[in-house]
């Protein structure tokens, strides 16, 4: 038997040497992008916090998956992306809602099920989308946002385009018969696109051993000769601005994808309704939060290098926290759908009625 | 007689075939260690153990169709569904290989599989999560397809279903998940397709399956109760096979029917069932078969709103109405 070498570069991001803040991508940064980058962290749990309350008050109905813990990753990500990368994820989205610029309003207005929202009340936590700001979803169906992702990709090599796609997902995503077949074919067609896989221990009440063969999931990627990384310092939004940068930077270049694993952790349950009580223990949360957890982790660095001052700290939270409670307000006051409108957006053409070609009916109540 | 909830009622009928028949898994997302991610196998892995009690990756392609597999050499498998909706990740297995493998082995090969979840909206979990693919599953010959509307059903057709030697989709209901009724302890079967009769009448038929029955017999006690009007409520409980004689039977003696289903209109049962009726009881008939399905457009979100796409005491009532007019 014959092992091959593969041609893919592989990268474990565990030297010790390694400082992140180092990285040109990070050497270059102003003070202010640094400022910017920890408010849009803070703005994203205090944005959840305040959607976890609306939920216990009843206002939110379905499923609410909070993204606290893993708020450096869509921060991180996002802050790399130039004018044609888009990005596309699952149903834990409004870390990356919110990093990509949507507000706070439009997103709560979403979850209240309000007129309003950014899906106008129709899809909900988690389905949310803004194609101006290039994020494609909120998708609630395990996997099924990473074909999409990879002819996001296809679309902008087609269109010529220097752009690239981020294409989000879970550590149980990567067991969906969909995730490698976009592999391949991205692989295969040398597409732009980086697979985000937010490695954060657990599918639900599933940790990673139970569910997921091999020795890695990134590694999953050896078999298509696409290049991976693992991040193990997800907590840490600068690696994840270093090593998403240089997978971006592949694909702008070189049209070339990659898997990129990101280690992480959710603070809360799955969703809001999951109690969280038979896979993990409240230890294992606290041993994480004391001393990774992203917002304090980059907070104490930017103090120490005098970015940041108690009092800037105290007034991003303070902005944070009235902007969550602005939403809220917002979403509460904003009108429900009218009944007319649940069959609107179903078809373009009964939206456009003036430009209308099809003949027949399409609706049958 | 014991009164258990819908849940209670599908993994008494579970546990109890297990017991029986050593061919018997339980398979899913979150089935064993998270005790189901709805709590229908709350207890079963410390009872029957990981070979009887399988957690599955998120993979459903894959393990539906090893179910199919397992089934063809003569398994028994009881594949969890999170959400129904979450067939359709697995549809070529299901409705390609399960479908059929019977037909072009020449009958050489059995598949002993059920696959069971909840099929429903209602709980504003959006579009993608909200499917109610009985039609489309009955579509398919090779395929039974079974809804139970409240907990004695769901045990008497979840033991009739493992027992099959069919694939059986077994379409469950996550509001209905807490409902109890009385429920005899041990072992008795529904047969698949057998209707029940909910409610005698004689003024209209109020024919349907699933939550929608639940609902439909609130409307019959306001028809009654306003109008003086007889609705006879006939629970189908299994779409395939289809007890078509009460269906007739029904609609002979009240010359009126409304379907009230949860499903889209289009080619939905009801829509198969108006085509049954019009064919074979034309003549009885007083008033076109009326259908009452949810409002024809993806599932929408917003609570309240979901709350009037889908049909509901007050809607079926107005239908039935309609229908007497
Ligand atoms: C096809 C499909 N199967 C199952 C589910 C139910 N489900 C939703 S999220 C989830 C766990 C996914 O875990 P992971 O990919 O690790 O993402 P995380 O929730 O940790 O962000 C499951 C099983 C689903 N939505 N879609
Ligand atoms: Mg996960």
């Amino acid at each position: 038997m014959t092992k091959k070498p593969s041609s893919s570069k592989k990268t474990e991001v565990t030297d010790l040497g390694y400082d992140a803040r180092q990285a040109p991508i990070n050497i270059k940064l102003g003070q202010d992008e640094k400022i910017a980058l920890y408010r849009d962290m803070v703005r994203i749990r205090r944005f959840e916090e305040r959607c976890l309350r609306s939920y216990q008050q009843g206002k939110i109905g379905g499923f609410l998956h909070l993204y606290i813990g893993q708020e450096s990753i869509a921060v991180g990500c996002t802050s790399v992306m130039g004018k044609d990368d888009h990005i596309i994820t699952a149903y834990r989205d409004h870390g990356h809602a919110l990093a990509v610029g949507m507000g706070m309003n439009e997103m709560m207005a979403e979850n209240y099920g309000k007129v309003t929202g950014c899906s106008k009340g129709k899809g909900g936590s988690m389905h949310y989308f803004d194609p101006s700001r290039n994020f494609w979803g909120g998708h609630g169906i395990v996997g099924g946002q990473i074909p999409l992702g990879t002819g996001l990709a296809y679309a902008l090599k087609y269109k010529g385009l220097k752009g690239a796609c981020m294409a989000f997902m879970g550590d149980g995503s990567v067991n969906q018969g969909a995730v490698h077949e976009s592999y391949n074919l991205a692989a295969l067609w040398s597409l732009p696109v980086v697979f985000i896989i937010e490695n954060n221990g657990y599918s639900m009440g599933t940790s990673q051993e139970r569910s997921s063969a091999g020795p890695s999931l990134a590694e999953r990627a050896e078999g298509y000769g696409m290049n991976w990384t693992i991040i193990e310092d997800g907590h840490d939004v600068l690696a994840v601005r270093d090593q998403v940068g240089q997978a971006l930077k592949l694909a702008h270049d070189k049209s070339l994808p990659s898997v990129l694993e990101i280690r992480t952790y959710r603070y809360r349950g799955h969703s809001v309704a999951d109690p969280d009580t038979t896979y993990r223990d409240k230890a294992e949360i606290e041993a994480y939060k004391s001393t990774k957890d992203p917002l304090s982790v980059f907070q104490l660095s930017l103090l120490a290098e005098q970015t940041l001052t108690t009092e800037l700290i105290q007034k991003i939270d303070e902005s944070a926290c009235a902007e969550a409670e602005t939403s809220a307000q917002f979403a509460e006051a904003s009108p429900y759908p009218s009944l007319e409108d649940i069959k609107k957006d179903v078809y373009w053409e009964i939206d456009n009625p003036a430009d209308r070609k099809s003949v027949g009916a399409l609706f049958f109540d | 007689m014991p009164v258990i909830t819908y849940r209670e009622a599908l993994r008494a009928a579970m546990s109890e075939e297990i017991e029986r028949d050593p061919n018997v898994v339980l398979m899913g997302e979150e089935v064993a260690q998270f005790n189901g991610a709805y709590k229908i196998s709350e207890g079963m892995l410390a009872k029957y153990g990981p070979k009887r009690i399988v957690d599955t990756p998120i993979s459903e392609a894959g393990f539906i169709g090893m179910g199919v597999g397992a089934a063809m050499l003569g398994l028994r498998p009881v594949m969890e569904l999170m959400f129904f909706s979450f067939y359709s990740v697995a549809f070529d297995q299901i409705f390609n290989n399960a479908a059929n493998i019977r037909y072009m082995s020449g009958g050489l090969i059995n598949c002993p599989i059920v696959i069971r979840g909840p099929a429903n909206g209602g709980t504003n979990v959006g579009a993608t999560h909200s499917h109610t693919p009985e039609s489309i599953a009955a579509y398919h010959p090779g395929i039974k397809v079974v809804v139970p509307s409240n907990a004695y059903d769901a045990k008497g057709l979840m033991k009739s279903a493992i027992r099959d030697n069919d694939p059986v989709m077994f379409l469950e209901n996550t509001i209905l998940y807490g409902e109890a009724c009385e429920v005899p302890d041990g072992g008795y079967l529904v047969p698949l397709g057998k209707a029940s009769i909910m409610r005698a009448g004689t003024d209209i038929s109020i024919i349907g399956h699933g939550r929608s029955i639940q609902l439909a017999l609130k409307s019959a006690d306001l028809l009654k109760a306003k109008h003086n009007i007889n609705a006879e409520v006939v629970d189908l409980r299994s779409i395939r096979p289809l007890d078509v004689e009460t269906i007739l039977n029904s609609v002979k003696k009240t010359s009126r029917c409304l379907y009230v289903e949860e499903s889209k209109p289009f080619c939905s049962v009801g829509a198969m069932v108006a085509c049954l009726i019009s064919d074979q009881a034309f003549d009885y008939l007083d008033a076109p078969v009326k259908r009452l399905t949810s409002i024809d457009a993806p599932a929408i979100y917003s609570p309240p709103l979901e709350k009037l796409q889908l049909p509901s005491v007050e809607r079926i009532y107005q239908a039935a109405l309609d229908t007497l007019k």
